[in-house]
């Protein structure tokens, strides 16, 4: 009978029912939207590499490393040198090696140098390997694969002859302009700093730059891209370079070995680490975005609140009848926050739908336009922890009207005031 | 004033309420009726009648006094006992407005049976021949208590009272908001089903010409003065 009545009443009153239930729904869609595309954010942050048990710059801060050689912010502050690459690498820890050359780029997008171990051993997410979407790898010199995003913004495909700029501005006055390259391929899209790269091997970065000198074309010398393919072109540095062991229980002592190297001061970092503590301080706005929607919750429910404060006026007269036949005011105390927690938990159930409907219907568009991968199902054993939660404070809110409730069985007993 | 050597169905002794010890006190110093009698109270409104009938029902205790229901002890009582007895004993009547009118007209009448802990069955039976016993058959059943008129709604209130065969019925006014032939018809089976149910009637109006209806008559005014009816 209780719930019978609490579910007619409701009914009864659906008009205000209806206002609280939807601005319940809102800040629930809110609050668990947040907080998945907050979760999801960190995941795909941390996807960015994996598998990369040590990432090898020039001494550096190991932020600083992170940031240029995974996610193509900011610069070097020097490079690593071909010969102490190549020791390095012939270090029986390890198994492979994917070296990274910084520093050019193509109408804004970086440009990054490598060679093909970077498309065998490159891993992000679970260890997802880069795939082709178009095209295959570079072999020749004047080659790029491009990413996926770059190749989408930029409306290119296979075949296309792309030219380098030095620098990474946007817009660069000095190009490479009689050097093109030709696009060979491009990537599926990852989600990661990888669809906004043109990647070609080491040897096009250093026949580029044949006939150039500190950042400037070498006056009176022209070297063409025929003539260059002649010569030698092994490079001289790359910026950084990326090491697979062979056993991860080395990793900390190849990581010393590294920081310790006699022949140039270099940094080994450990990519796990330096994202976890990246994400440490990206973590205050998405703690303060959280506080935020949290906050939204708590005037929902203290919207339907203040909606069944006033709806204890009208219902003076369910009061008396109920005392009347025998209900003790516990019984109207329980009615009204059964009431509360139907609400809620229709809420609940209408914003769980709500957001899965959003994301099945954002979730191509942020993949394509921002490389955001978001998962529909928002729940996990956590989002019961939220529920939980949720359900427990609108029970505490609820004590208010259902206390009113309670009163008023006690001091108006049976009179019916209009 | 009765001979016969049954327990009083309500019986008050000595009983004072106040709501301020300095203020208006209501006293009523014996008070007893039989099972099956009917009273009349006439009073106005703000003669304590609302009190009276708070009392009455177990909603509010006397601050100094007994009240015995069959036998019980109301003023003793715990406030959850008292609900309890008031779910199986005793039958309310309001002035107006007795059906929660989003429940048909059926459940409004059953809404006491979930309190009594009656059995089921039994009371879905007896409120459908209560319900037809006042005029209102099988088509009213389903529908919302809202869409009946003011007669009938006190009709639904009735067999809603008497759903349990309650020791005691207490009627507020129950005729106000009803026409002469209306009135007249309401009070006939008010009386009928209750003495079908053995039920004691208690009564309570401003409206003298109803008193005709009634064994014993009482004013509240008397009341206050404290002198002794019945």
């Amino acid at each position: 009978m209780l719930i019978k009545l609490a579910r007619l009443s409701l009914w009864n009153r659906r008009g205000t029912a209806l206002l609280t239930l939807l601005s319940l729904i809102i800040s629930l869609v809110l609050l668990l939207g947040i907080d998945h595309i907050r979760k999801e954010a960190r995941n795909s942050f941390t996807n960015t590499v994996s598998g990369t048990d040590l990432i090898v710059g020039a001494r550096s801060g190991q932020l600083n490393l992170l940031l240029y050689s995974v996610f193509r912010i900011g610069n070097a502050t020097a490079n690593v040198s071909w010969q102490t690459y190549e020791r390095i690498a012939r270090h029986p820890q390890i198994a492979w090696t994917i070296p990274l050359s910084l520093g050019d780029s193509h109408r804004g997008y970086r440009v990054l140098g490598t060679n093909q171990s970077y498309f065998e051993h490159y891993r992000y997410a679970s260890s997802q390997q880069l795939q082709f979407a178009e095209g295959a790898a570079f072999q020749g010199v004047y080659e790029a694969v491009l990413g996926a995003e770059v190749a989408r913004q930029l409306g290119y495909t296979l075949g296309q002859e792309i030219t380098l700029a030095h620098g990474i501005g946007a817009v660069s006055f000095s190009e490479h302009k009689d050097k093109p390259f030709t696009v060979t391929g491009i990537l599926a899209p990852t989600g990661t700093p990888v669809d906004q790269t043109v990647h070609v091997s080491l040897e096009g970065i250093e026949a580029i730059h044949l006939d150039w000198q500190q950042g400037a074309p070498m006056p009176g010398r022209q070297i063409s891209a025929e003539q260059a393919l002649e010569m030698d072109l092994t490079p001289k540095a790359i910026t950084a370079f990326m090491v697979g062991l062979n056993s991860r229980m080395a990793t900390f002592v190849v990581q010393r070995q590294v920081n310790e190297f006699r022949g140039e001061p270099l940094t080994a970092i450990l990519p796990g680490v330096a994202l976890a503590e990246l994400w440490q301080m990206l973590s205050m706005v998405e703690n303060i975005l959280l506080l935020i929607t949290l906050l939204v919750l708590v005037a929902g429910l203290v919207g339907m609140m203040t909606t069944l404060l006033a709806s204890m006026r009208e219902r003076q007269r369910e009061v008396a009848i109920l005392r009347a036949v025998g209900a003790s005011p516990w019984y109207l105390f329980w009615l009204i926050q059964l009431e509360v927690l139907l609400l809620t938990l229709i809420a609940m159930l209408g914003a769980a739908g709500l957001l899965v409907a959003a994301l099945w219907g954002v979730q191509d568009w942020l993949a394509a336009n921002y490389g955001l991968f978001i998962s529909i199902n928002p729940f996990s054993w956590y989002t019961l922890y939220w529920a939980g939660g949720i359900l427990l404070s609108a029970a505490v809110l609820a004590c208010i009207p259902a206390l009113v409730a309670y009163r008023r069985a006690l001091t108006d007993g049976l009179s019916i005031r209009l | 004033m009765t001979t016969k050597p049954k327990i009083p169905a309500i019986e008050l002794k000595d009983l004072t309420f106040w709501y301020r010890a300095d203020g208006w006190q209501l006293h009523i110093p014996a008070l007893s009726l039989a099972s099956g009698q009917h009273l009349f109270v006439r009073g106005a409104s703000g003669s304590g009648k609302t009190t009276l009938l708070n009392l009455l029902c177990g909603i509010t205790v006397p601050n100094a006094g007994e009240i015995w229901l069959n036998g019980q002890a109301l003023h003793q009582l715990s406030a959850a006992k008292r609900d309890k007895l008031r779910a199986a004993d005793i039958g309310v009547v309001f002035q107006q407005l007795n059906l929660i009118p989003y429940l048909s007209v059926l459940d409004n009448v059953l809404l006491r049976a979930a309190f009594a802990k009656a059995p089921a069955a039994v009371m879905q039976q007896r409120a459908q021949d209560l319900l037809t016993a006042l005029g209102l058959p099988a088509s009213y059943w389903a529908q919302p208590a809202s869409q009946l008129s003011v007669g009938q709604q006190q009709r639904v209130a009735i067999a809603r009272a008497l759903l349990t065969q309650p020791t005691l019925l207490i009627a507020d006014e129950p005729t106000s908001a009803l026409d002469a032939d209306n009135r007249d018809a309401f009070m006939q089976v008010l009386l009928a089903e209750a003495d079908k149910s053995g039920t004691t009637v208690i009564f309570v109006s401003h409206d003298q010409q109803l008193q005709r209806y009634f064994h014993y008559q009482l004013a509240m005014t008397d009341l206050a003065k404290g002198v002794v009816a019945c």
